[in-house]
């Protein structure tokens, strides 16, 4: 298992330069003067951008300038963002445990809810709970992320008042980032509020997170649920289910223990495409709840032609993107015991 | 009667084609018929297509729009004329200016179909969002078929020859599809967005750059499938040279489920653009275009104090057109890959 798991980080570096590579040579479409923007790293250096232009060479063949951008980048040095006003490298650093957050309270109702339904539609097929379940994760499957969270936002923010947009209330904004002793110990402030014994900051974090992760969470369970119970109904008809039944298993056991086992290999899959999609839906869905995380800040970087900071988030996506799959390989071989690494 | 057809008689006694066997009475078609779901997901979609070919009949354009037609006040209506040339022009290449929501008033505040005399109200700035919607369904399917189209011929190209030559070309270029496929296709259409420029052009190039490996991998396994087959074993054996049967045998026989994919991929490749150009990475303020339309509705959260729903049908009413429209695919395409799994007959 190490060495499969070594062996797939020495993939790391291939999809690394994939990525930048590809980005590199979109670049080659800028003027050098908008490309100039990446190697900024204050807000005195864009005063002098020419003597950067030639600095760097941005009129060199866009080999050369790969072969400098990476050393830059390997260096740490990922440029200035205009968006934000400081390195690429500190935003990221800054926004990540945000978006992380999210991700994380969203990926527990998608998974959870997704299984455990799916399984009930499937256990029950053709019954209520199916015929409800399935109506429910076409509907649901079929809400895009900015309609659902525009319309959240107008019910529950604009209509009934109950949540706001953003990550935290102003009074503790303040409080927060001033001197009054808050430990930020993860930099996820749900977190951070009950490690710090503050449970009136926790509990207003959390209330701004509900939003944002019902309306990641719905489209991605709905899929988890479809497919969850497609693939359950097949493991149901195999013949090793047959068999765990005619030795006179209780059903229960036959149903959680044979078939579910079964049956999560193809939801394994998936849900390795909804940690992808998940990126997808963070940049639409913090943009629409002003929630400071990376896809907020993706999204108005890309408005702004901030183009370092739409260069450093690609990157950091694409490492992503790498672990995520990574991670699904693992999963393989912890559910399904036929796949052994060597 | 089917193995009548089968064997290449239809039921009056004609003789039939392989290619005519009876597919009206194809166990395949039946049921499809049979799936209430998705004829309920075909009716949206043909209401939809009927939408955005009717747009004009169904709107009133606006004076740019009329004037770039060469209508005068006293012809203004010809357009809603079928005997008229300009009907039909209207109807199939209408100019670029009818795509520009008329402005109904300037207000920049939105207003509801009662004070703005308009079917659902206006948006800030005074745009119709009736016509928005309704011309922004040609908008919508002008995007999917465009990319569609564009990233089929692409993945058409890479797939055959991929699957055809094979080796190390071959795994180089599946890799590549591999590393393509695992990204986040908004992240990476917004960069390409990003660097090209804002435009509905630049949207459908980008979607294209991320929607082609899909269909260069299914294309690479049917034409692994049909290599295979004995008509492609003697085409070669009798000499052809590879570029010939791929064009002549491989590719007629490969392309079909690939077409059926592809085109069940027109949902998805609409809620890509809308959510770029949500996100301002799209066409000029303005552009019938249901991303930008839901767009509006962002600053129109909150309504005046005491009435805090006022604006909520700047939200709504682009929001369930676009629930709907993804809904329609949405059915028809379950129901499509339903019929075409042999396993779940």
């Amino acid at each position: 298992m190490l060495v499969f798991i070594a062996r797939r980080l020495l993939l790391l570096p291939v999809v690394f330069i994939g990525v930048t590579l590809a980005i590199v040579l979109l670049m080659q479409l800028l003027t050098p003067y908008q490309r100039a923007a990446a190697f900024v790293q204050s807000e005195q250096q864009i005063r002098q951008i020419d003597s950067i232009i030639e600095q760097y060479g941005l009129t060199d063949p866009w080999y050369q300038q790969y072969y400098r951008w990476m050393n830059q980048v390997l260096q740490g040095n990922m440029g200035f963002s205009r968006t934000t006003n400081e390195p690429v490298l500190t935003t990221l650093r800054n926004r990540f445990p945000a978006t992380l957050e999210l991700a994380i309270l969203a990926i527990i109702p998608v998974i959870g809810i997704g299984i455990w339904l799916g399984t009930a539609a499937a256990l029950n097929r053709d019954k209520l709970v199916d015929q409800v379940t399935r109506v429910m994760s076409i509907v649901g499957w079929s809400l895009p992320t900015f309609v659902l969270g525009i319309w959240l936002l107008v019910i529950f923010y604009g209509g009934l008042g109950w949540f706001q947009p953003g990550r935290i209330s102003t009074q503790f904004l303040v409080e927060i980032a001033g001197r009054s002793g808050f430990q930020h110990y993860t930099r996820m402030l749900s977190l951070d509020a009950l490690l710090n014994g503050r449970f009136d900051i926790f509990v207003d974090a959390i209330k701004h997170l509900i939003l944002p992760v019902v309306t990641l969470a719905v489209v991605q369970s709905a899929q988890i649920m479809r497919v969850m119970r497609s693939s359950l109904l097949d493991a149901l008809s195999r013949d090793y289910v047959r068999t765990a039944r005619s030795k006179g298993l209780p059903e229960r056991v036959v149903s959680h223990k044979h078939a579910r086992r079964n049956a999560l290999i193809p939801v394994v899959t998936l849900a390795g495409f909804t940690l992808v999609g998940l990126i997808n839906g963070v940049v639409i869905t913090e943009t629409i709840f002003n929630f400071p995380g990376l896809g907020q800040w993706a999204a108005a970087s890309a408005i702004n032609l901030d183009y370092a900071a739409v260069m450093g988030f690609a990157l950091f996506t694409a490492l992503m993107v790498v672990l995520a799959n990574l991670l699904v390989d693992v999963l393989y071989g912890v559910i399904d015991p036929r796949i052994r690494y060597e | 009667m089917a193995d009548a057809t089968y064997q290449g008689v239809s039921e009056a006694g004609e003789p039939v084609g392989p290619e005519v066997r009876g597919w009206r009475d194809s166990k395949a078609l039946k049921r499809f018929r049979r799936n209430p779901l998705a004829i309920v997901g075909f009716l949206v979609v043909l209401l939809f297509v009927l939408t955005a070919v009717f747009a004009p009949v169904i709107t009133d354009v606006g004076r740019n729009c009329l004037r770039d037609l060469g209508l005068s006040a006293a012809t203004q209506s010809d357009y809603k004329n079928p005997t008229k040339a300009v009907f039909w022009r209207t109807m199939f290449a209408p100019p670029e200016s009818c795509f520009t929501i008329p402005r109904v008033g300037f207000s920049n505040v939105p207003r509801d179909a009662e004070t703005s005399e308009t079917l659902l109200g206006t948006t800030s700035g005074g745009y119709d969002i009736f016509y928005g919607l309704i011309w922004g369904t040609r908008t919508a399917f002008k995007i999917g078929l465009i990319v569609v189209g564009i990233s089929l011929v692409v993945g058409l190209v890479i797939g055959s020859l991929s699957g055809y030559i094979g080796g190390v070309f071959d795994n180089v270029l599946m890799r590549f599809t591999d590393i393509v496929i695992s990204l986040p296709s908004l992240v990476v259409a917004m960069v390409v967005v990003m660097v090209l420029g804002n435009s509905i052009a630049n949207i459908m190039f980008a979607i294209a750059v991320v929607a082609w490996p899909s269909y260069a991998r299914l294309m690479r396994g049917e034409v692994l499938r049909v290599k295979e087959e004995d008509y492609v074993t003697s085409a070669r054996a009798l000499g052809r040279r590879s570029l010939g049967v791929i064009f002549r045998h491989v590719l007629p026989n490969a392309i079909g489920p690939l077409i059926i994919v592809a085109s069940l991929d027109i949902g998805s490749i609409v809620l890509t653009a809308a959510a770029l150009s949500f996100l301002g990475l799209g066409a000029d303020v303005g552009y019938a275009d249901w991303g930008q339309m839901i767009s509006f509705a962002r600053d129109w959260i909150l309504g005046p104090p005491g009435q805090p729903l006022a604006y909520w049908y700047v939200s709504f009413w682009p929001g369930l057109i676009i629930v709907m429209f993804v809904l329609g695919w949405n059915l028809l395409g379950d129901a499509f890959r339903d019929v075409l799994d042999p396993k779940s007959a």
